[in-house]
């Protein structure tokens, strides 16, 4: 059984934030999974509850509260775990690559021994001068030149590329088999941001993580992510390998996301932004999320909330949460070619 | 770095005169006379007036006032404050006697508020919205509401009267003076010094730290797998304890403020109980001798907060 599940499920997913205003549901049911060493993007506009998601795995929402639903990390509902067993995952078996490497590095302790304290927290029996010279061979791998002289830096010292590839250094440190990006080209410039693509890229195909990048970049995705799961409202609206989501979306979301895409292998006279914005998750409409935005949307899809079930005819397993997705297949959009 | 700290030296010197201008010339523009405080109005009479003025000129106060300032100042650069009008002992004696007395009894308290302040702070952060933060919010507001003379008068009653395990008054018992018997005078006046000021210290701690637990950095620790205890130790404290630093320096002037006022009650042989005397008797050169000493005091913290800031901080660089 266990080697047939894939290596993370996140099953139904809920948490909440209760604000003054009342109940925030951030997460309202999300189901998706991840296979051994595959590249999961995750995407949706802010507030889509992806970075919740995300931080929910490693038990790190603060002030949220889990509503229902599992997350099973080989088989282990971590959910269920005690601190300390979770503290051995954390930072071991699941990695964090953060959104802003500004402000996610320890000011006051140098780089080198940020990385060390990752390496000795799940190697007791690691010695200082060995994980010394291991974080430094970490920071070499994840192009930083001259690492030994970088070691001893403090974070103000890096630029913020810098400082996000000795974050993803500091990620791959322990060999993990998952790693979670959340957002983590999203702080940095355009230039850097290709770089840091790259770097994720050879940092996978380093460590043979499993890896979830959190982004509302599609453009992210389509290059890194062999899977894309498209968010909205808290839930799941469409899943599916890239190829097949980007080329045929099935859910209008997801369509509307791909049109207010500047393209430049196209000659597109202006862009489409979907009308309105995200719904209150206070007070989430009955019914599909995203009705009120909907191009498709009619009576049904304001009383009945659509589930996620099979579409398409591909060999890939693409799942879509709308009435109606078979209307878009017949619909030829800017996107769909 | 030694660039950075002779030129901060330069500009308080600088800062230090004109404090001393103001001074000088605010003890001179205050109503009274301190001649005329030296006699007792009953022994006012026929002829009084022309010794007051002979005192007067004898003191040089009869001259100008600017005039009155360079003299003193000239003889100030070279370490004479002049001498008190009262007891003729020249001011920088009477002064340093009293430096001694009051720096124990105010580095004590500084040990004794850190000592409570910051432990408490940290446990009123991780804890924080429990009972053990609301019980040290309770004690911290009280000691911040209650006078420090207050808790001095209380703690003499129940501690000296009542229960009789300690002195009430002085540094020393007559005829004693050893350390264990300057201990037992200490204790109470650097106990509630310490404590006024561990008030709004445990505050800071608590509210600084807060601060840093919601800081990326340390989900990041967390996220690493380290431990609570330890996210709070080598991560969080380290930057809350930062800006305290700029906090406990500027209250020690604030301390001294205090320090002045309980000298008062446990009749400590302090600057305080100097300066306080001084005052009531218009004692000019003891007066400006005194908020000199103060000035310096505040000068000389100001300085170390800013070294030990760059010493602390890896992200200041001073030039």
């Amino acid at each position: 059984m266990e080697n047939t599940e894939p290596l993370l499920v996140i099953d139904e997913l809920a948490v909440e934030f209760r604000t003054d205003e009342g109940v925030v549901k951030a997460v309202d049911g999300a189901s998706f999974t991840i296979d051994r060493g595959e590249i999961v993007g995750v995407v949706g506009e802010s507030g889509s509850g992806k970075s919740v998601t995300a931080m929910s795995i490693l038990g790190l929402v603060k002030s949220g509260r889990r509503a229902g639903g599992t997350i099973r990390f080989r088989g282990r509902d971590l959910g269920e775990l005690a601190g300390k067993e979770l503290r051995t995952i954390r930072g071991a078996e699941i990695a964090m690559i953060f959104q802003d490497p500004m402000t996610a590095l320890n000011p006051v302790v140098t780089v080198g021994k940020q990385i060390v304290e990752a390496l000795r927290l799940h190697d007791r029996k690691l010695s200082k001068d060995a994980a010394r010279d291991r974080a430094i061979e970490l920071l070499a791998l994840v192009g930083m030149p001259d690492a030994a002289a970088r070691f001893k830096q403090y974070p103000h010292e890096f630029s913020g590329g810098m400082r996000q590839r000795a974050m993803i250094a500091m990620a791959i440190a322990n060999g993990p088999s998952l790693l979670i990006a959340d957002e983590p080209t999203t702080a940095l410039d355009v230039t850097i941001q290709a770089q840091v693509l790259d770097l994720l890229r050879v940092a996978q195909q380093e460590t043979q993580a499993a890896t979830l990048l959190i982004t509302h970049d599609l453009g992210v995705v389509a290059e890194l992510a062999d899977r894309v799961v498209v968010m909205y409202a808290g839930r799941v609206v469409e899943q599916g390998d890239v190829t097949t989501v980007f080329t045929a979306p099935r859910h209008p979301y997801t369509v509307g996301l791909l049109e207010s895409l500047p393209r430049l292998d196209r000659d597109v006279d202006e862009l489409h932004p979907i009308p309105g914005s995200p719904p209150s998750l206070l007070a989430p409409p009955p019914g599909c999320p995203f009705h009120p935005r909907c191009p498709l949307a009619r009576d049904r899809c304001r009383t009945e909330r659509p589930e996620l079930r099979v579409v398409g005819n591909g060999t890939a397993v693409h799942r879509t949460a709308c009435h109606f997705a078979e209307e878009l297949a017949a619909v030829p959009t800017e996107v769909t070619r | 770095m030694t660039a950075f700290v002779v030129r901060r030296i330069l500009v308080n010197i600088v800062v230090f005169i004109l404090i001393g201008i103001g001074v000088f010339l605010l003890v001179r523009a205050a109503p009274g006379d301190p001649v005329r405080m030296m006699i007792p109005p009953a022994d006012l009479q026929e002829g009084s007036e022309a010794f007051i003025e002979s005192r007067r000129a004898e003191l040089g106060l009869d001259d100008p006032v600017l005039v009155q300032y360079g003299r003193w100042f000239l003889d100030a650069v070279t370490g004479d404050l002049g001498s008190s009008f009262i007891s003729r002992a020249p001011v920088s004696e009477l002064l340093i006697e009293r430096l001694g007395p009051t720096v124990l009894l105010m580095s004590t308290a500084l040990a004794i508020s850190l000592l409570i302040a910051i432990p408490l702070g940290i446990v009123a952060a991780v804890r924080r919205n429990t009972g053990v933060d609301y019980a040290a919010a309770a004690l911290s507001l009280g000691v911040i509401s209650v006078p420090s003379f207050f808790l001095g008068i209380v703690a003499i009653y129940i501690f000296s009267l009542q229960l009789g395990w300690l002195p009430s008054a002085g540094m020393s018992s007559p005829g004693d003076g050893t350390g264990g018997d300057i201990l037992r005078h200490l204790i109470m006046p650097a106990a509630i010094l310490g404590l006024a000021s561990a008030g709004p210290l445990t505050r800071y701690v608590r509210g600084s730290l807060i601060d840093e637990l919601s800081a990326d950095y340390v989900r990041t620790a967390e996220a690493k797998g380290a431990a609570p205890g330890r996210v709070v130790a080598r991560h969080a404290l380290r930057n809350s304890l930062i800006p305290l630093i700029t906090i406990v320096m500027i209250n020690i002037p604030q301390m001294l403020a205090g320090a002045v006022v309980l000298e008062q009650v446990f009749a400590w042989p302090g600057m305080g109980q100097l300066a306080v005397r001084a005052v009531s008797q218009q004692d000019y050169p003891v007066i400006v001798g005194f908020a000199l000493y103060v000035a310096a005091l505040v000068l000389i913290c100001n300085l170390l907060a800013d070294i030990a800031y760059a010493v602390v901080d890896p992200r200041v660089k001073v030039t």
